[in-house]
């Protein structure tokens, strides 16, 4: 009985596979680093090595299937409670069964797993339309609190609509960044930012975006349930629309957005 | 007037517009332009109604030469106008654009002077996003009926999609309360719009660089309630115009009175949303479920019964063809069954290769066994202990219906049942024994 306990990225958690195949171990728990949890097992550290991660990386793949690779990746990037425990348990099912598992959608591993997956490809969705930008010298900044590590799930669709922009989408959440310049994208570690005070172009676009929102809606149909159904409150927080001076119908907990504590500049 | 004014102004008259989808192509971004689009649509927020807003949906200008009864932009309305200048627009749909406000520009008008002098504002407009600020997002034009056929192909080419909204789903009641207006006039573009799409098709087959006419097709909009049409003949409606015109999207608008005229629903009248969503069920059962408007409804039955959805009122109606065995049965069949959507019945297929599927396994994937246990079978068995009688399972069905109704808080839904003075007497609904036991 062993517990393993790697740097928390993506190369360490297949190292830990690679691990228990070559031990011929099976880990009663994967702990990332920062996870404060003591094991009740004796701990074992798992060192990442680029080498080893490929090839359980390129296994996955040809073991199982291009599907299943896609499936532990996204698995990785959700919230789920023990993640590593389970997209353990699914690669093993794997390894043994072949390509058939990802389609196994009544067994309990497979459907947690999807189903995690899936809310996490949901949240992604959301966000390339909840996010909003703000423009400071010619920049765009956007802040969002996502549950699930959404960033590398929507690089692809801001950079490309937004190529010839420079902008930084910071998740609070879970302290990374997403930075683009033209022809490069980078997904780093930063512990705080926060955005500008508005600039009058700015605050001209807010008002007018928030004249638009209060405008559109038709007053007969007045239907807040079906407005959080769509679109849960949590996300209201990050949303120009609901920021202050606070609204009739939706008073948003913009918890000091402004405050200007740890500004980071970006560029 | 400044820009807020005028925006005011051109939002509040174009919100009755229902369509605000920016779904149906895809184009990915280009180094050095600004935009891209998505096949699937992305909704940028949602406004107090519920509704998604995807698009700055706003009128070119809402000072019009007709005199529509139903519209709030009718000539003889009392109410501010404004008009909008094209850069003016641009300018702001670029400027929520880079802020990630919206997918796009949903452009329509009230008709300025003449129809060809307003198609022509609206395609320096699009010219001016496409051409000078090299936009790459969506855009959803509204084709002006009367408008030259070349200014039409001309807007059609700038635009993704391309609209002509139907209104009235008669040529009676279009006599009646858009006298400018006729069935022709509407139809008439619309064919055009048709008529082009194909031909690009064609030519792409032929040659690549085709500049494409509206991709991402065309679509329309009815309003429900303001005349006595029945469900029967909307749907009908909606059916030919997926057939021939090939359209997208066909969209419902409960209809609210905007308007004191002795031919419409006086002022005060809750808009029919119960009656709108049952339509919206049926119109998916045409596009994704394989039916067709004649097994939902008919002549007898020209109404959708407002406690039971159209699928599950189908089924009770045809048991004969039930129970299905969910392990063999074809995917069309599994499409027919209440409670299986098109995403569980995808499930099931897929699972099925592997393993036989049990209750607890359906459950696991997504179907609702709630509506569906009634219909199926797993291995031949049915679901341990259910015993019932097709009058039960409509009770169950409505009950669960109820429930449904009750939590969305909507009370006045329920007043579609109360006839009010100017519609005609209820007409006959699918279940009458059945109406009759609830009154």
């Amino acid at each position: 009985m062993v517990a393993y306990r790697y740097d928390g990225s993506f190369d360490g958690f297949l190292c830990c596979v690679f691990e228990s195949y070559v031990r011929r171990e099976v880990p009663v728990q994967i702990l990332s680093e920062e996870e404060a949890q003591v094991s009740l097992y004796p701990e074992k550290w798992i060192g990442t090595d680029p080498d080893r991660a490929e090839r359980v990386y390129t296994s996955l793949s040809r073991k199982i299937s291009p599907e299943a690779r896609e499936l532990v990746e996204t698995g990785f990037l959700t919230c789920l409670p023990e993640r590593e425990r389970l997209l353990y348990r699914f690669i093993r099912m794997g390894y043994r069964h072949g390509a058939q598992v990802t389609s196994w959608l009544a067994d309990d591993t497979v459907s947690t797993l999807r189903k995690a997956a899936f809310s996490a490809g949901h949240e992604a969705h959301l966000l390339t339309g909840f996010l909003r930008f703000s423009e400071q010298n010619g920049t765009l900044a956007a802040i969002i609190t996502p549950k699930n590590r959404v960033l590398p799930l929507i690089l692809e669709h801001f950079s490309s609509r937004f190529n010839a922009e420079t902008f930084l989408i910071y998740d609070k959440t879970h302290h990374m960044a997403l930075v683009h310049r033209p022809g490069q994208d980078a997904i780093i570690p930063m512990e705080h930012f926060s955005l500008e005070e508005p600039d009058e172009t700015e605050r001209q676009f807010r008002a007018l975006w928030k004249q638009f929102y209060h405008t559109i809606g038709i007053e007969g149909r007045y239907n807040p349930k079906c407005r959080m159904t769509h679109m849960p409150k949590r996300y209201w927080e990050n949303m120009t629309e609901f920021l202050e001076p606070a609204l009739p119908n939706g008073k948003p907990r913009a918890d000091a957005l402004f405050s200007s504590t740890n500004r980071e500049r970006l560029c | 007037m400044t820009t807020i004014e005028k925006l005011t102004i051109l939002t509040d008259a174009a919100k009755y517009d229902v369509a605000c989808t920016s779904s149906g192509i895809d184009r990915g971004g280009k180094s050095g332009k600004l935009g891209s689009a998505v096949k699937m649509g992305i909704c940028h927020s949602f406004a107090s109604d519920g509704r998604c807003i995807s698009l700055l949906k706003v009128l070119m200008t809402n000072a019009c030469i007709y005199d529509c009864q139903y519209c709030v932009n009718r000539r003889s309305n009392d109410t501010p106008r404004a008009t909008f200048t094209p850069r003016e627009l641009a300018d702001l749909t670029i400027g929520f654009y880079r802020r990630n406000y919206i997918e796009g520009l949903f452009l329509s008008s009230a008709v300025i002077k003449n129809p060809d002098y307003t198609c022509e504002l609206l395609i320096q407009t699009l010219r001016l996003l496409r051409e000078e600020y090299g936009f790459r997002g969506y855009i959803h034009v509204k084709a002006i009926p009367g408008a030259d056929d070349r200014l039409l192909t001309l807007l059609g080419m700038l635009a993704d999609r391309m609209s002509v909204n139907i209104e009235l789903p008669s040529e009676r009641s279009l006599k009646l309360l858009a006298p400018d207006k006729s069935k022709r006039s509407i139809l008439q573009p619309m064919g055009l719009i048709a008529g082009k799409i194909q031909e690009t098709r064609y030519d792409l087959i032929r040659y690549r660089s085709t500049p494409k006419f509206a991709p991402a097709g065309q679509s329309t909009q009815m309003i429900i309630g303001a005349t006595p049409d029945t469900d029967w003949n909307i749907l009908r409606l909606t059916e030919g115009l997926y057939r021939k015109y090939g359209l997208r999207r066909v969209f419902y608008s409960a209809y609210m009175p905007v308007s004191e005229n002795a031919l419409l629903p006086p002022k005060g009248t809750k808009p029919p949303l119960l009656r709108e969503h049952r339509l919206y069920q049926a119109d998916w059962l045409l596009r994704f479920y394989g039916f067709t408007a004649g097994e939902l409804l008919d002549g007898q039955h020209p109404n959708f019964h407002p406690l039971v959805d159209p699928k599950c009122g189908w089924a009770v109606n045809h048991m004969e063809q039930f129970p299905v065995e969910i392990n063999t049965a074809p995917y069309e069949m599994l499409l027919r069954v209440p409670g299986i959507g098109v995403r569980s019945a995808q499930r099931i297929r897929a699972a099925r290769r592997c393993r036989s599927l049990d209750f607890d396994g359906l459950k696991k994937i997504g179907v609702v066994l709630k509506r569906a246990q009634y219909f199926i079978t797993c291995s031949g068995k049915m679901r341990e202990g259910l015993r019932f009688t097709p009058e039960s399972v409509l009770r169950a069905l409505i009950s669960e219906e109820k429930q449904k109704l009750a939590a969305q808080d909507v009370p006045e839904q329920l007043s579609f049942f109360t006839p009010s003075p100017t519609t005609e007497p209820q007409a006959p609904v699918a279940f009458p024994e059945l109406a009759q036991k609830e009154a």
